[in-house]
């Protein structure tokens, strides 16, 4: 395996990880305002990734990090080319953290209802928008000869990108629906356990219109054939599992199925574009790809090295500070102010 | 105003922005550390009520630094392509590297420290403050280590119209990285140390839990004592390395036109750029040959001299980076430095002589720092980034081509407006809040009961 394609998989382990657990704070930043019935709901729903979300987002960051080091021209063109939409991104994300923090600080009524839109407006965006954005980068965008998108912004919101954005936002609040039951206690947890099973069904017709489609729109998964192979079989499996876990009661499980579609379900997505990192509808010889995106082999080395070893060490104590809030969230433990 | 302009203002907005919460998180998150470790060896209630006051204040600000800062992450690509291809094989290795080695520390302890009070033993529990604290000085390290590439590229190679890595270590170890740093995160303690000081100065005026309030006024102008004297000799370090890698930012830091030997030191000057003059001047003889080179007969080159020679080497071209700003920012971090100094020893003073808490005139201009601290450092980071104009990276690549050619004039209207309004209203509610729980003082504690389970 070369240097590249290494890098290419750290990246997508990155952003993958950073849809799975960002993935399920989302969902509850969504569904906050809807399955709590009083403030007291609220703030436990908060709590439930209180220790949590920033962490998470991190891996956003070094996602972002880790593509400028390894291959400058992919994070370029693609944060150039998503401009307006990143741009809505990065809002979203300053409010929600900026929400979370605030929130219980003041008592007021209205400085808690600000709070409470800009956490869930600030899950609903990105959860939205970066289904969008991959599902562009996927068909194929309006690259030039000199790597840079030429597109408009009416281009990325292209009906089946849109379809993209919706299968991340359902999916990623679906999983944070099992998560808060898995957080919660009592009344708050047969909520969301209802809403967790009421959802299950609108989100698969979702999923499935959205790969159905996915064979007509995309260049990218040609290779596939009819029958789509082994990773997006493990994604549809994941998914039907989760029925069946929720429905025997095992919330623990249908948590582990939701994470594997989405971990499956993103994987097929990257294992399609390999080895282009931004495939251009203009012309096949304006693709972006991970050996002429790519910073020097040296660089390269480097990165490796260190990622090597920070990333078992990262995954160790993230690990741990999960296991230290391993107790559920309840009514009485928050405070009355 | 045309792109370049517009994606120039927008990121010396959100930068400047994000350099007010950073510089006091770095001071601030060693005091807090500071205090718990007081509360942990001495068991005294007071550094426990102390830790979470300072620490609520923290956590509001250190909020603010993260959110600003993943605007950073992504803004050289969104506005900045160019730039990006050109350095990404250099430049994103410590933006990698911070994110791996600093930020998931910063996060994930800082959520272990803030919820986990009744979780974690005592130690444990202080050990993750310490390395929310040494993770944020790690992060501005990695930092700079970029930035000073910026302004002294070594260690690379052109290739294909892109700046390869050469050698690492020598990147590690640039000249200009090892005087900016110290003089960076000092520079942060100060801040940190000024906003310890100063609050505690108010509660003490207030004659609120004076008693406490007077522990961390001494601890902290310990701290902003050392810290104003070394950020004054790391300056002097900074600035005779200046003279050697980016004379033209030195010239213009002094106005200095022509070049002289010796040369003095410009106390006040009006500058005049389109006539290259400076006029009605006061100079300190002898004080720049000693602030250049550390003695009283050397040379100092002028911004004339210096442009006629770049232009030999890169073609005809103004490479002056605007004077006048430039300046005067050097005047004005300079002589709050002093300012900082001054006060801290007088405060040491008073308190040798016993008088710390009853000396009114003290204790209001401690209060007065806290805001003069920002102005500081946002003056040192114009002379350090507005110097180095019209270089994007020093002598290698203009700011002008490093823009991006995809993003144009009215998208970039919409997010420097989007992005100042929001930063806006966040720096109000930032600033009431710290206020507010700035005004409310220290809670009550006992010893043994924890009572904020879940602070969200």
């Amino acid at each position: 395996m070369d240097l590249q394609t290494f890098w290419f998989i750290l990246i997508a382990v990155l952003f993958i990880g950073y849809f799975f657990l960002e993935g399920f704070d989302f969902g509850v930043g969504i569904l906050m305002p809807f399955v709590s019935k009083d403030e007291v709901d609220r703030r436990v729903t908060i709590n439930t990734i209180g220790p949590f979300w920033d962490a998470n987002e991190v891996w956003l960051i070094t996602a972002g990090g880790a593509m400028f080091a390894a291959f400058p021209h992919w994070y370029a063109t693609l944060f150039s080319g998503f401009y307006l939409p990143l741009f809505l991104i990065l809002l979203a994300l300053i409010v929600r953290a900026v929400g979370f923090e605030f929130r219980s600080k003041m008592k007021e009524r209205w400085w808690r209802l600000t709070a409470d839109h800009f956490i869930f407006w600030g899950s609903v965006l990105p959860a939205f928008l970066w289904g969008v954005a991959f599902t562009n980068i996927v068909i194929g965008l309006p690259i030039g000869e000199d790597m840079n998108f030429t597109g408009t912004l009416p281009a990325l919101l292209n009906p089946y990108a849109l379809l993209g954005g919706l299968v991340s936002l359902v999916m990623f609040t679906l999983h944070g629906a099992i998560f808060l039951s898995l957080r919660t206690t009592d009344e708050l947890k047969a909520r969301v356990e209802k809403t967790a099973k009421l959802m299950w069904i609108p989100v698969g017709v979702i999923l499935l219109t959205f790969a159905l489609l996915g064979y007509r729109q995309t260049i990218l998964f040609e290779e596939f054939g009819i029958i789509p192979g082994t990773l997006p079989m493990i994604a549809i499996v994941s998914f039907l599992a989760v029925i069946v876990f929720m429905n025997i009661n095992r919330f623990g499980y249908a948590f582990a199925a939701t994470g594997a579609t989405i971990v499956f379900g993103s994987l097929v997505v990257f294992q399609g574009m390999f080895p282009l990192v931004m495939p251009s509808s203009l012309d096949p010889d304006f693709h972006l790809t991970i050996y002429n995106a790519s910073s020097s082999d040296l660089t390269l080395t480097i990165m490796s090295v260190l990622a090597i070893i920070f990333v078992p060490i990262i995954l160790a104590y993230q690990g741990w500070s999960y296991w230290v809030f391993r107790e559920r969230v309840t009514r009485d433990a928050i405070p009355r102010s | 105003m045309e792109a370049l302009e517009l994606a120039r203002w927008q990121f010396g907005i959100t930068t400047v922005y994000h350099f007010i919460f950073v510089p006091l998180t770095l001071g601030l998150s060693v005091l807090v550390a500071i205090l718990q470790t007081f509360y942990y060896r001495t068991g005294d209630i007071h550094y426990k009520m102390l830790t979470k006051y300072f620490g609520k204040l923290f956590v509001i600000i250190f909020t603010l630094g993260i959110v600003t800062g993943i605007v950073q992450e992504f803004q050289f690509g969104m506005n900045w392509s160019e730039y990006s291809r050109f350095v990404g094989d250099i430049f994103g290795i410590p933006l990698a590297i911070e994110a791996l080695t600093a930020f998931f520390i910063e996060s994930t302890f800082l959520g272990l420290w803030i919820f986990g009070w009744t979780r974690l033993p005592k130690a444990v529990h202080l050990a993750c403050i310490w390395l929310v604290a040494i993770a944020s000085n790690l992060s501005a390290v990695w930092i700079l280590m970029a930035n000073s590439w910026m302004q002294v590229p070594v260690g690379y190679e052109l290739v294909g119209g892109r700046a390869e890595l050469a050698d690492f270590i020598a990147i590690l170890l640039n000249e200009r990285l090892l005087v900016q740093m110290p003089h960076t995160i000092l520079g942060g303690f100060i801040t940190g140390g000024m906003f310890v000081l100063g609050l505690s100065a108010w509660m003490i005026i207030r004659n609120q839990q004076a008693e406490i309030f007077l522990k961390s006024a001494k601890i902290a102008l310990v701290f902003t004592a050392v810290a104003s004297l070394l950020t004054a000799t790391t300056g002097h370090d900074q600035a005779q390395e200046t003279v050697k890698t980016q004379p033209m930012k030195m010239a213009a830091m002094e106005g200095l036109w022509e070049t002289e030997q010796p040369a003095g030191f410009s106390l006040f000057a009006i500058i005049n750029q389109q006539e290259g003059t400076s006029s009605r001047e006061i100079r300190l003889p002898y004080m720049l040959s000693v602030l250049a080179h550390n003695n009283v007969t050397s040379e100092v080159r002028g911004m004339n001299d210096i442009q006629a020679e770049m232009e030999e080497i890169h073609g005809p071209g103004d490479y002056l980076p605007p004077v006048a700003i430039v300046y005067w920012s050097f005047r004005i971090m300079v002589g709050l430095g002093v300012l900082f100094i001054i006060v801290a020893f007088w405060g040491l003073w008073l308190w040798w002589k016993g008088k710390l808490q009853d000396h009114g005139l003290f204790l209001k201009t401690s209060i007065v720092m806290i805001f003069l601290t920002f102005l500081a450092n946002t003056a040192g980071w114009m002379v350090a980034e507005m110097g180095r104009q019209p270089w994007v990276v020093y002598e290698l690549l203009l700011t002008a081509d490093g823009v991006s050619p995809s993003v144009f004039k009215n998208s970039i209207w919409i997010t420097m407006i989007g992005f100042t309004f929001v930063y806006g209203v966040l720096a109000v509610a930032a600033f009431y809040l710290v206020w507010y729980f700035g005004k409310q003082g220290a809670h009550e504690e006992e010893e043994g009961v924890e009572t904020n389970l879940h602070t969200y």
